[in-house]
């Protein structure tokens, strides 16, 4: 079969082709996007695919296909799942018919999420299948084992990749993909879909039962597997199992876990083989808490030893150095050199002429000593100028801003969310705070696209996951629609209009909405749109540093004077913030 | 340790690391050799410091251990400092003369370090100095820098060249196929001077 060099999520989605899925839908979220982005991207696709608003949505919407008896496919990253909890939960009481495979990908150390819980944790409370890929090989080659286990077993199954695996690269085996589609047909069976307390508990006891059949099939199909090979033994899933392959010493036997739930038995009677087990995961004690349930006088080294960290992602040199203190291995291979000192740091930044660094110089402009309440996506990176004071997860500006407005709080409160986080699940929170009277300016930092993830589109864009054009939502009339009275549009690029329209809030009471609506500049360089670049006169520029601190990657600063590079992408901001004019577009002076 | 010629990529989001690692992937697939990748996506991306990293004849983990890295290949003099532990002993800097001053340093006043010294710095270990900027102009386009890196650093790189310019010539976009093909032979003359 065909073989290609590709990211993990290109893996996998491929590997929904192979598997034939139906329907595929989900919210985007780093690690977990380039799965639906590489789908939609099919020339030819035979399925029904979707970006939803949020997680819920998509795995209500998924639920639905699968009863329907088609085989879907709902993505999201870890913290997505929080927010499609609801629907989980009672999903795995009134299973499915058709295949229905979660995706939500872990992000151990947080590369780019707010926390790093740990999705095993959901599929473990929800009782639900989960699999939990070590390479991107594997998986690629869960995915068709997922659908097939979830139609086995009338279950969802939770496929948690890390951002190890969705983010990595192989040389990928891949598979053929089938020609033949399904269609939905929904079979009326109140008994299954409709949970009032009868039926549920029924389905309660139902999905109990489920679970020996489980554990002994992710047995035999090969996601867990061991070998004996001494008195000591390592246990290790994801990632982390490969790390320890690579260093594993002659006579010390080893167990791979790659999925959940683990048929104690079977591990038991591998644990008990041996005198010292080591167990290396990342994040929660899955693996651990089950060893150590079956382990009787055996040694169990972990988390709960002190062996290994309970928090961040594994690599090689942390399993070599959790293996040798473990006494597993005499030495870690790896020396550990020092980093190079004192250099400036290079965290991410706002692009050259982002919109929202207009927006935050306009807020704080206005509202010099207000609080910030913001929201997740590229505009976090605010909290650099000093202009996100709280960041919690989806839609929770609004619900924050309005929670301190409404504490005794003194200070004006001024939040910041984007497009389709508002869209997400920030709508909920500017009703609740119109209608509970809340002080506070929402400005929505409009850039018309999910950017931070990769430039999905939403309900603002105008088109579809597809590229078939739909109607753009009015941010404007579902702001109206929430109550609030007070709502402008705006141009950030505009300093003067924003810095206008901000004042203008500040005089009023309730809630108060601004829209700062501008295309997101990547979008813009995209679309071919130049808006030319600008220069600084050197000798009109005085060096005061005003357009320095504005903290744009396309001012620099040498020799007591301002100088523009080549990344200006002409938002013209800087230009209105210089006090003597020294800057203006090339060419024009 | 276990056989495979480990490659560290760095420089700063937007600069084409990706690319640069997927022509690599390319050629391990033209010489059927395994390969495994690890890099950097989403926020961290935006201008930000980012790696990639890529062990050829790779059959474990994708994650390159400090001190163990074969070669480094750095499209920025700053951030090729920053990721030197990664190199082993005897292990070779394919390094591109620029250098793209943080932003931070404006911000927070901080003093960035002279070319001269991370050149100096740099020295322990096997340097090859490129100016990816002037070739890539010179090649037609100065987007091509990344391929004029690899063509530099294919002198280390147990690769075939011809596998290596057949991966450029597949992934790069088609009317750009001609400047790469270029910058490539370009990169890999000069990367043969140092």
């Amino acid at each position: 079969m065909e073989r290609k060099y590709l990211l993990g999520n290109e893996a996998i989605a491929h590997a929904c082709l192979e598997a034939g899925v139906d329907f595929v839908c989900g919210y985007p979220g780093t690690p977990s996007s380039e799965v639906i982005d590489t789908l939609r991207a099919q020339p030819e696709r035979p399925y029904y695919l979707e970006w939803s608003v949020n997680e819920k949505v998509a795995l209500e919407n998924a639920l639905a296909a699968a009863w329907c008896g088609v085989r879907a496919i709902c993505t999201m990253k870890h913290v997505g799942l929080n927010v499609a909890a609801d629907p989980l939960m009672t999903s795995a009481y009134t299973g499915v018919t058709g295949g229905l495979v979660i995706m939500s990908a872990d992000d151990p150390f947080a590369h780019s999420s707010q926390n790093e819980q740990d999705t095993r944790c959901y599929a473990h409370f929800a009782r639900v299948p989960c699999l939990d890929p070590a390479s991107v090989q594997e998986a690629h080659d869960m995915i068709p084992e997922a659908f097939a286990l979830s139609e086995e077993f009338g279950l969802p199954v939770i496929f948690r990749p890390t951002t190890r695996i969705c983010h990595s690269k192989g040389d990928v085996e891949l598979g053929a993909v089938p020609k033949s589609t399904r269609n939905g047909e929904f079979k009326k069976d109140p008994r299954q879909y409709v949970v009032i307390p009868a039926h549920t508990r029924v389905l309660h006891k139902k999905l109990n039962e489920k679970q020996p059949a489980i554990r002994k099939r992710l047995v035999e199909k090969g996601f867990n597997r061991c070998e004996v090979k001494g008195k000591t033994a390592v246990i290790a899933s994801g990632i982390g199992a490969t790390y320890v392959q690579e260093l594993l010493p002659e006579g010390v036997s080893f167990m791979k876990i790659g999925a959940y739930p683990i048929d104690e038995e079977w591990l038991g009677d591998f644990v008990r083989k041996h005198e010292k087990v080591l167990v290396i995961e990342e994040l929660a004690p899955e693996v651990e808490e089950a060893v150590r349930q079956v382990a009787g006088t055996v040694t169990v080294f972990g988390k709960k030893t002190g062996s290994a960290p309970w928090e961040g992602e594994l690599s090689p040199q942390g399993v070599a150095a959790i293996m040798e203190k473990a006494g597993v291995l005499k030495k870690s291979p790896f020396a550990v050199p020092a980093p190079g000192t004192d250099l400036p740091v290079r965290p991410p930044i706002l692009c050259a002429g982002c919109l929202h660094r207009g927006a935050f110089y306009a807020i704080k402009k206005v509202f010099r000593d207000a609080i910030y309440p913001s929201d997740i996506g590229c505009y976090t990176l605010g909290l650099q100028l000093g202009a996100v004071d709280t960041t919690i997860c989806m839609g929770a500006s609004i619900t924050v801003g309005s929670g301190i407005a409404h504490s005794g709080e003194t200070h004006d409160v001024v939040c910041t969310i984007g497009d389709s986080t508002f869209l997400h699940t920030g709508i909920q929170g500017l009703m609740n705070a119109v209608y509970n009277g809340a002080n506070m300016t929402v400005v929505i930092l409009d850039n018309r696209i999910t950017a931070m993830t990769g430039h999905q589109p939403n309900p603002n864009t105008g088109l579809t996951a597809c590229g078939v054009e739909t109607l753009a939502i009015s941010l404007d009339a579902v702001c109206r629609a929430c109550g609030a009275t007070f709502v402008e549009t705006v141009d950030p690029y505009d300093v003067t209009g924003m810095v206008n329209v901000l004042q203008e809030a500040k005089k009023r009471k309730g809630v108060k909405v601004i829209i700062a609506k501008q295309m997101c500049v990547i979008t813009a360089r995209r679309m071919g749109i130049k808006r030319g670049r600008y220069e600084v006169d050197a000798e009109t520029c005085t060096g005061c540093g005003t357009c320095v601190r504005f903290g744009c990657p396309a001012i620099e600063f040498a020799d007591e004077k301002a100088l523009i590079n080549d990344l200006c992408m002409g938002c013209a901001v800087c230009a209105q913030l210089c006090p003597v004019g020294a800057i203006s577009k090339e060419g024009k002076k | 340790m276990t056989g495979s010629y480990d490659i560290l990529i760095v420089g700063i989001g937007g600069q084409g690391t990706i690319l640069a690692s997927n022509i690599l992937g390319e050629a391990c697939l033209i010489e059927g050799r395994h390969i495994k990748g690890a890099e950097t996506h989403g926020m961290a991306q935006r201008g930000g410091s980012v790696e990639s990293h890529i062990r050829i004849n790779g059959l474990y983990g994708p994650l390159i251990a400090p001190g163990q890295a074969d070669l480094l290949i750095s499209f920025d003099l700053l951030e090729a400092l920053r990721y030197s532990h990664y190199l082993k002993s005897g292990g070779t800097a394919v390094v591109s003369k620029n250098l793209v001053i943080p932003t931070s340093v404006y911000t927070q006043k901080l003093t960035p370090p002279a070319e001269e010294e991370i050149a100096a710095a740099l020295k322990m270990h096997g340097l090859c100095l490129v100016e990816a900027d002037r070739i890539a102009t010179e090649a037609g386009s100065p987007l091509s820098q990344n391929v004029v890196m690899l063509g530099a650093a294919s002198r280390w790189i147990p690769l075939k060249p011809e596998s290596l310019l057949e991966a450029v010539k597949r992934l790069v976009p088609k009317k750009t196929i001609e400047i790469n093909a270029k910058a490539f032979q370009m990169g890999r003359d000069a990367g043969g001077k140092s």
